[in-house]
């Protein structure tokens, strides 16, 4: 078999696999008493033992067999669970995730788990009942239970019966000495499919194709056959041990049928409808398994190379040019049938867009489902409680964006874990409930997405940040005084800022909020802070939807074209030249309530003089940024317009005020102003 | 290392130069150039090529040579060096040429104009031309440039 075909495949199921099991057992943690979770855990344990003995990762099998040998004695009822267990498997999981990590990086997979397989074994051995005894009566009896047949199935059955046929129930077992288990399990099938259907197999067709069944299998089929020739056909295969074939009439099926869903045991997600009952294994090539691991909801998905997806997004985004393109010339050309064309391929284009855009959309749930266990590590560590609780992790966020925002919101959170969250014996005394609580929320706004990380532990000390900023030079203390809330709490953005008393492992070295800040700006977002002493505080990250196409405003200074992301834009207007007056030699404009400065964008930019008189009007742009505004001058405006981001490549680096470029419909080139760096 | 060199060779200043030929993306005719604010005068600004933004500048500018006004024969030769693209505006390009490594010299301090740092070397040619051969890197070495910002600040 090509291993290095199958070896992305397998990694991906793997981390999904261990995810499962990773929110499983944190699951259970909370529940311990409930087998149906210890199932799944177990389910998903097995998969993965499969999967790595049949790429040849025998580190990864035994310690997964190890942990399903465990798993094996709870789901009986034969061992409860207690902390230590729980720790065991957890840490088990911690160094099948390294061990799969490693694969992923080239690597053998290989690592030395003795420690964790004698701490599982020690588990397991001192019980009355040998781990493989059980073993083999639970496979059987997991076998039975998972035997239920859906409705579909079943009217397949009874239908064959009706027209004469028999439906048969078949057990096949293979040698323990044989080697090629799945060449047989065909061959079975082969056989069988000569002279009939088979309507079910337990497990899946994949599954024993993939040969991730322990001795036997089990087959529904339906045939004219007597059960004599069944019998003589299946065990005219080579290695196989016992053959036992079951007749079932109508009542039989029925019985079967209803005690089969009388089990507490979820039917194996993988026993769905198949309109097509169980092809020959090996026609379906590898095809991507629908079924999820572990029980959960089987999204129908289909993996796509990211580089493809890339491939794609560029190739729109020159679509995307030419049809601005067209929409320019047809205007010029004025001929009814092209413009109509035009629209139609605007509209069409628009929809396409749409579309290729929610490609790139993952669910920032990705990104949140470590957390659960990072946060119950971290009190452990802390010797804390702390409640985790997450919303909105189906919120979709841009492919790139997720990659990135990891990091800072590991950031946070530990924050709000170390500093935010008081110990239980300061909570307690507060009046408060003796768990602390971190809500993690994600949710859409306008064209941003949001991120706010909200604990309600002692809030931010003001106090103390700001003798800390005064101590390191940062502010003088008259600025001090006169600084408000929110001025104050940036001030944890500066680089070196920390107010912690020691540096713990996790947080008071002063590196993670500036890291934060500046990891979000470079997403093109912003995070905020408010807080209430005593109360708890609130981060809120803000980014933008996509990061590739955005609206923005067109604008002319002199004889150049420049683009504003609309964005950042309040308004635009006009304003006679009298209502700008010059403050401290800065030149400042009546703007509602407030008066706010005029920036001068065409000398700053130092556009060529056009020759063109200065006009009694001025055409203003109102930018802003956070909670400060600026009015920049233009010469005139153009007109709003879907851009495509172009960067401007690594020889021109430290730009000023300019953050891209973009390709007009006539061809040339824009550049896109960054009003963020015009503010101060 | 080869003891080929394949280059293109292009005119500036009346002088004929060498690019080796692996760096060199394509060549295109002289095209609308946006200007890009506050950089060195020799960075013209950014063409599109065919959907992608690629900077020029103009090596008469970079060499402190007096600019001329460009003229038909005037091309933009995209090399890519470094992981940067650039585009350089030149007199002429019309040549491609083996040269024997081996007869490679080195330069003498200035060569029409231009400092030797910015040459790898000089080839006499068989009928009496001289062939300068371009340092690239150094070309497009961009800390100079930071200098000249901090220069003019």
């Amino acid at each position: 078999m090509e291993i290095n075909q199958y070896l992305p495949v397998f990694i991906d199921e793997s981390k999904e696999h261990l995810q499962t099991m990773n929110d499983n057992l944190l699951n259970l943690e909370n529940s311990p008493q409930d087998l149906s979770i210890v199932q799944n855990i177990f389910r998903s344990a097995h998969t993965l033992k499969g999967m790595s003995a049949t790429m040849g990762f025998e580190d990864l099998a035994q310690l997964t067999h190890k942990m399903e040998n465990v798993l094996d004695l709870v789901r009986n009822s034969n061992l409860e669970m207690n902390s230590y267990i729980f720790d065991c498997l957890f840490r088990s999981l911690d160094a099948l995730e390294s061990m799969v990590e490693d694969i992923a990086q080239g690597g053998t997979g290989k690592a030395d788990v003795t420690d964790i397989v004698e701490s599982l074994s020690s588990i397991v051995s001192g019980k009355y009942l040998p781990a493989s005894e059980t073993a083999a009566a639970t496979e059987t009896s997991a076998a039975e239970q998972s035997d239920v047949l859906d409705e579909y199935q079943l009217s397949i059955l009874l239908h064959a019966l009706e027209s004469g046929s028999h439906a048969f129930h078949i057990r096949v077992s293979v040698r323990d000495d044989c080697v090629l288990k799945a060449a047989r399990a065909y061959m079975v099938f082969d056989q069988l499919e000569r002279q009939g259907e088979i309507v079910k197999a337990n497990p899946s067709v994949e599954e024993i194709e993939q040969e991730k069944f322990d001795k036997s299998f089990t087959l529904f089929y339906i045939s004219a056959m007597e059960r004599e020739a069944v019998e003589k056909a299946v065990a005219s295969v080579s290695e196989i041990e016992s053959v036992t074939v079951k007749e079932l009439d109508r009542a039989a099926l029925q019985n079967r049928n209803d005690s089969g869903t009388g089990q507490s045991v979820k039917p194996d997600p993988e026993e769905k409808k198949s309109p097509q009952p169980a092809g020959t294994p090996g026609t379906s090539g590898p095809s991507k398994p629908a079924q999820a691991s572990g029980g959960s909801v089987a999204a129908r998905t289909i993996r796509v190379d990211i580089d493809r997806l890339d491939t794609l997004m560029n190739l729109f985004s020159e679509l995307l040019i030419d049809r601005v393109r067209l929409e320019q010339l047809a205007s010029e050309v004025d001929r009814s049938d092209l413009t109509e064309t035009v629209e139609h391929l605007a509209r069409v284009s628009g929809d396409l867009q749409n579309i290729v855009m929610k490609l790139r959309m993952v669910p920032i749930e990705t990104v949140f489902n470590r957390f659960p266990r990072m946060i119950r590590d971290i009190a452990k560590q802390l010797d804390k409680k702390i409640h985790l609780v997450i919303s909105g992790a189906e919120t979709e966020l841009d492919r790139t964006v997720i990659d990135e925002i990891g990091d800072p919101l590991v950031h946070l959170l530990r924050n709000a874990a170390d500093h935010g969250l008081e110990p239980v014996s300061e909570r307690l005394a507060a009046g408060k409930q003796e768990s602390g609580t971190i809500h993690l929320r994600a949710f859409h706004s306008g064209n941003h997405v949001f991120i706010e990380i909200e604990d309600d532990g002692r809030g931010i000390n003001r106090e103390a940040v700001l003798k800390k900023a005064m101590k390191n030079g940062l502010v003088s203390s008259e600025q001090a005084e006169r600084m408000s809330d929110q001025d104050v709490y940036q001030l944890l953005f500066q680089s070196g800022f920390s107010t912690a008393e020691k540096v713990s492992d996790l947080s008071g070295r002063g590196v993670g909020l500036d890291v934060v800040k500046t990891k979000i700006n470079s997403l093109g977002g912003q995070v905020e802070v408010h807080s209430t002493p005593g109360k708890g505080t609130r981060f809120s990250v803000q980014l933008p939807l996509t990061l590739s196409i955005i609206s923005a405003l067109l604008i002319r200074l002199g004889q150049e074209k420049y683009a504003i992301p609309l964005s950042s834009i309040v308004e635009t207007l006009s304003v006679p030249r009298t209502a700008i007056r010059e403050v401290h030699g800065i030149p400042m404009l009546d703007y509602r309530n407030s008066v706010i400065p005029l920036i001068p964008l065409r000398k700053l930019l130092e556009v060529p003089d056009d020759g063109w008189a200065v006009s009694t009007e001025a055409e203003i742009v109102v930018v802003r940024k956070g909670d400060k505004t600026a009015a920049l001058e233009v010469d005139g405006f153009i007109g709003q317009q879907e851009i495509v981001l172009k960067s401007l490549g690594k020889y021109l680096t430290r730009l000023f005020a300019v953050s891209g470029a973009t390709i007009l419909g006539d061809g040339h080139v824009a550049l896109i102003i960054d009003t963020n760096a015009l503010i101060r | 290392m080869e003891e080929e060199l394949k280059v293109i060779v292009f005119t500036l200043a009346h002088e004929e130069y060498g690019v080796e030929i692996d760096k060199v993306r394509t060549i295109e005719r002289m095209m609308p150039l946006t200007r890009v604010p506050k950089t060195p005068p020799f960075v013209k600004g950014v063409i599109n090529l065919r959907g992608v933004v690629v900077p020029v500048i103009d090596l008469r500018g970079r060499f402190g040579l007096p600019e001329r006004e460009y003229t038909d024969n005037t091309r933009i030769i995209i090399v890519s060096v470094q992981d940067m693209e650039v585009g350089l505006i030149v007199d002429s390009a019309n040549d491609v040429m083996d040269l024997d490594r081996g007869r490679l010299e080195a330069p003498p301090e200035v060569v029409g104009g231009i400092q030797a740092k910015y040459l790898q070397g000089i080839v006499k040619l068989d009928d009496q031309r001289l062939l300068v051969l371009l340092n690239l890197p150094e070309v497009l070495n961009k800390s100079e440039i930071v200098q000249l910002e901090n220069f003019e600040r």
